[in-house]
């Protein structure tokens, strides 16, 4: 037998990277598609949250008999129905989490440590039943002083939100608890003798507000747990299989008994990838011995469920007088939110990375207050770190009289660089996307007064991770292709690409759902930019088995030996002179006589995916200043991203284009706002303004493929990397309009007009 | 106090059906006739994911209560498509990759009808302030523009 490897050479490529038409599209465009609030059960209850109004207290006592004595109600519960944890820290995302907080991030125990930290929750007959139980519960709480902001938290005397919280990762051991949970550090070099060679050095402050990742679907969960404990749960997820294992550890149930089926996802970007009502619509489902459906409001997501960090963050950098970079230093400070674990690590490792420097050092410090948790928000802590180092970079850019792109590529990060975070870069396409970018006619194109041009670059990681997949030769010869990651944008459109081109058959003839936690192994969760790059991976791997399994029934059914068959095309072919004796077969033909030579046909991927190709991107930025509002309008946006090889280009460019438009949210418009009470002023869309149709222009996409030589197809992970250089391409876009660097985000029009004022630029 | 009884009709069926008086027409359609292609993102009219047609005038059907809709042509993205045939939008949100994630999905194509209903050249500037109240997060809003441009460029052809 002649195996093919696959793709390329043998089958030809009929389907990878063409705009096929999404398997789940109709659904999509009719309404007919289930997200997390369209499923319902017979006899369902409807579960709801009380949440703390303090931003910080000692929850005294918790009396609910009131509530439970309402008619209508079924169910309670409280800190009392959760086992505490011990302290233990487990991946989530790209970001770690320690059970013992989220225990009591799902409920709180001791203390309530944010407005609407979640302290009981009930189920009851109809909405309106739970709503007034809420209101029976009787809470006594002892309100303590809070701390909102980052740097204030990490003064000496703060009030302190844990007294067990000693700052990890500093020599010795501090003797006091602090809300300062951990500082992370990297070096490479030296930079105390990188500074003193630089000709000239820039250091600036940054700032930067918490944002939320603004998915439009709120989170929702629908779980029925039988007499023997079997428990079945529909919820929005990023991740089911994650939902899983936490559920089962926080309620004590066996893994096993556990069955996840994640629901179309209404939008993620990291923030469904812990849980919020998931055990406790279990736990209440328990208690009632009825299916419980919970769904947070708006504002419960705005104030209950992750933003990303707001930060300080300080950048040094120094340059020689022709601009080569000689030393760089920064110092994160990541909000946590309550409880520890910001993505102060990653921000850390980006900071510096799309630069080949020799002298690197960075601090970060992960910083708990009264906020809500942080969760993971695509390329998590990215943007913030890179933001005030691209900031720096244009300034040297600037100061030094150097084009912003030729000093860019002076200095990229290239195959064979050293990032400061450890590894030695592969082939990468930084390089390529800022040469794309200076090739545009945007870049040249002329502007007038009050507007200005900006530039900036972007790094992620991206990872691969354990993950299952199965490929199912149906009885009419089509495909049935199972993956266990959420499809977010566009997953089951290039699983099902490469599943056709792998085999041979009509992409439409590949039918790919995603199964529940029963149906499949284990996979991690969709994030990371980790979902078509492991899924076709192991795609690619399930393929291989069905074409050696129907060359090894040709051998059979031929009695021909192995040299003489070799599967292309979508068919076993007998070579040389078994060509004249017998037929080539195609999947289908096989298919139809299946259960004559050895019963039914399938291979499954089962995989822990590694060799993840880092994503460099480059963006482009016009935009237009109001001087008498203050009001910031883009005028025209490129983004030139390295995809590896985009297996489904116009999904592609969506990451692109919905990654930018976020960047330019949060570049100028979104930022929680909290009053001296500790309270969220802003916990709906009116107030949290994420951009709308008419806040932006089209997002022109320049797909750049360096291919990834680890995957088959070289793909790169693409949907992190979109959203970190807006932040920095805005900023010098606006140094650019305005002769004015901000140095703190988001730029919306008061801020921008206040600076005007400052400078007398603003028009009355 | 009693419910209220209310008879309306729904992408062109006769329905009818009780309420209390503060259940929102949204309510009405999800829960009560089980029509849940429209969504609830934010239950305040910000989002837009909830649009619905009321007797031809695009609303969020989280603004507008279910007992004010008696007498009144409801149509949601459930009658959007006639048969097996999609409406154009739907078929060129489809080409386009305008849609990630897919629950604005639903609204923004009601709204977009509603636009080519009532301007069937319109310039993107026009659609980007028409669909200004609904909320995407995933696409930048890019292609979902360009696919009613495109829609609207091939009807205006036949």
């Amino acid at each position: 037998m002649t195996e093919s490897n696959g793709h390329s050479q043998t089958n030809g490529e009929h389907y990878v990277g063409t705009r096929t038409i999404r398997p789940d599209g109709h659904d999509k465009v009719t309404g007919r598609a289930r997200f997390g609030a369209d499923f319902n059960l017979p006899g369902q209850l409807i579960g709801r949250v009380l949440r703390s109004p303090h931003p910080h207290a000692h929850i005294v006592s918790i009396d609910t008999s009131k509530a439970e004595a309402l008619p209508g109600v079924k169910a309670v519960v409280t800190r009392d129905d959760f086992a505490d944890q011990p302290s233990e820290f487990v991946p989530a995302g790209e970001m770690m989490m320690n059970y013992k907080d989220v225990v009591r991030n799902v409920m709180a125990r001791e203390k309530a440590l944010y407005e609407g930290h979640a302290v009981a929750a009930v189920a009851a007959t109809s909405a309106a039943v739970a709503r007034k139980a809420l209101k029976l519960i009787d809470v006594t709480y002892e309100v303590l002083p809070h701390v909102i902001d980052v740097v204030e938290a990490m003064r000496p005397g703060a009030p302190l939100l844990h007294d067990d919280l000693f700052t990890a990762g500093v020599e010795p051991k501090p003797e006091k608890p602090s809300n300062i949970a951990k500082r992370v550090e990297i070096k490479q070099g030296d930079v105390e003798a990188g500074f003193e060679k630089a000709d000239i050095v820039i250091e600036r402050e940054f700032k930067t507000a918490a944002v939320h990742q603004g998915y439009i679907e709120p989170h929702a969960a629908l779980a029925t747990v039988s007499e023997d404990g079997s428990t079945e749960l529909w919820c929005t997820t990023q991740g089911h299989y994650i939902v899983r294992a936490h559920c089962a550890r926080l309620l004590g149930l066996d893994i096993g008994k556990v069955r996840v089926t994640a629901t179309e996802i209404g939008g993620g970007f990291g923030g469904k990838t812990v849980v919020y009502l998931e055990p406790l619509a279990i736990a209440l489902s328990r208690k009632a011995k009825r299916p419980v459906k919970m769904v947070m409001s708006r504002e419960e997501v705005f104030k209950s469920s992750g933003p990303t960090s707001g930060a300080t963050v300080r950048v040094k950098l120094g340059a020689t007088k022709d601009g080569k970079f000689v030393a760089a230093f920064a110092e994160l400070k990541y909000q946590a939110g309550a409880f520890q674990g910001s993505p102060v690590q990653p921000g850390t490792m980006c900071a510096f990375a799309p630069y080949d420097i020799e002298n690197v050092h960075v601090v970060g410090y992960d910083v708990v207050s009264n906020r809500p948790k942080v969760a993971a928000y695509r390329a998590p802590g990215a943007p913030i770190s890179e933001y005030a180092v691209e900031s720096v970079v244009d300034e040297i850019a600037k100061k030094l009289d150097i084009d912003p792109i030729d000093l860019r590529l002076q200095n990229a990060a290239h195959e064979g660089t050293k990032a400061a975070y450890g590894p030695k870069f592969g082939p990468i396409g930084l390089e390529e996307t800022l040469n794309a970018i200076k090739k545009t006619e945007h870049w040249n194109a002329p502007l007038r007064k009050w507007q200005g041009r900006g530039v900036a670059s972007g790094f992620w990681f991206n990872i691969g991770g354990e993950t299952s997949v199965s490929l199912t030769v149906n009885e009419d010869g089509t495909i049935s292709l199972m993956a266990g990651t959420p499809d977010i944008g566009g997953l089951r459109a290039s699983l099902a690409a490469v599943a056709a081109d792998e085999l041979g058959v009509p992409y439409d003839k590949v039918r790919p759902i995603i199964g529940d936690t029963g149906s499949l192994g284990f996979n991690f969760l969709t994030g990371g930019s980790r979902s078509a790059f492991s899924g076709s991976m192991a795609i690619v791997e399930a393929a291989k088995q069905i074409r050696a399994e129907l060359c090894a029934r040709a051998c059979k059914l031929w009695e021909a030996k192995p040299d003489q068959v070799e599967f292309s095309d979508g068919a076993v072919r007998p070579l040389g002179a078994l060509a004249e004796k017998v037929k080539a077969m195609t999947v289908a033909d096989f298919a139809k006589v299946a259960g004559k030579t050895g019963g039914p046909i399938g291979g499954v991927g089962r995989i822990n995916a590694q060799g993840a190709g880092p994503s460099f991107g480059t963006h482009l930025v016009d935009l237009e200043v109001d001087p008498e509002t203050g009001r910031v309008s883009i005028l025209r946006y490129t983004v030139a991203q390295d995809a590896g090889r985009a297996l489904h280009p116009a999904y592609v460019e969506g990451q692109y284009q919905g990654g930018a438009v976020q960047g330019i949210g949060w570049a100028l418009n979104e930022e929680y706002i909290y009053g001296a009470d500790g309270k969220l002023q802003n916990a709906g869309f009116l107030d949290y303004r994420m951009p709308v149709a008419s806040d932006v222009p089209m997002i022109d996409a320049i797909l750049v493929e360096v291919a990834n030589p680890k995957h088959p197809y070289g793909v790169r992970g693409v949907g992190e990397t979109p959203i970190v250089p807006p932040l920095g391409a805005i900023a010098n876009a606006m140094e650019n309009a305005t002769g004015i660097r901000f140095t703190e985000l988001p730029m919306s029009p008061p801020k921008v007009l206040k600076a005007l004022k400052e400078k007398g630029l603003a028009r009355a | 106090m009693a419910k209220h009884h209310i008879e309306a009709t729904v992408n062109g069926d006769a329905v009818e059906f009780l309420c209390e008086t503060e259940e929102t027409l949204l309510d009405v359609l999800r829960d009560t006739l089980h029509l849940t292609g429209s969504k609830e993102g934010c239950a305040s009219g910000d989002c837009g994911a909830c649009s619905v047609t009321l007797d031809g005038r695009l609303v969020c059907a989280c603004l507008v209560l279910g007992c004010e809709v008696d007498g009144q042509k409801i149509e949601t993205i459930e009658g959007m498509a006639k048969g097996e045939a999609l409406h154009p939008l739907q078929q060129r949100f489809l080409e386009s990759a305008a849609l990630q994630c897919g629950i604005c999905t639903p609204g923004f194509l009601v709204a977009s009808r509603a636009l080519l209903e009532k301007s069937p050249n319109p310039t993107e500037h026009e659609v980007r302030y028409w669909l200004a109240g609904n909320l995407c997060r995933c696409t930048g809003y890019d292609k979902i523009i360009t696919a009613v441009m495109d829609t609207a460029a091939a009807l205006r052809k036949g």
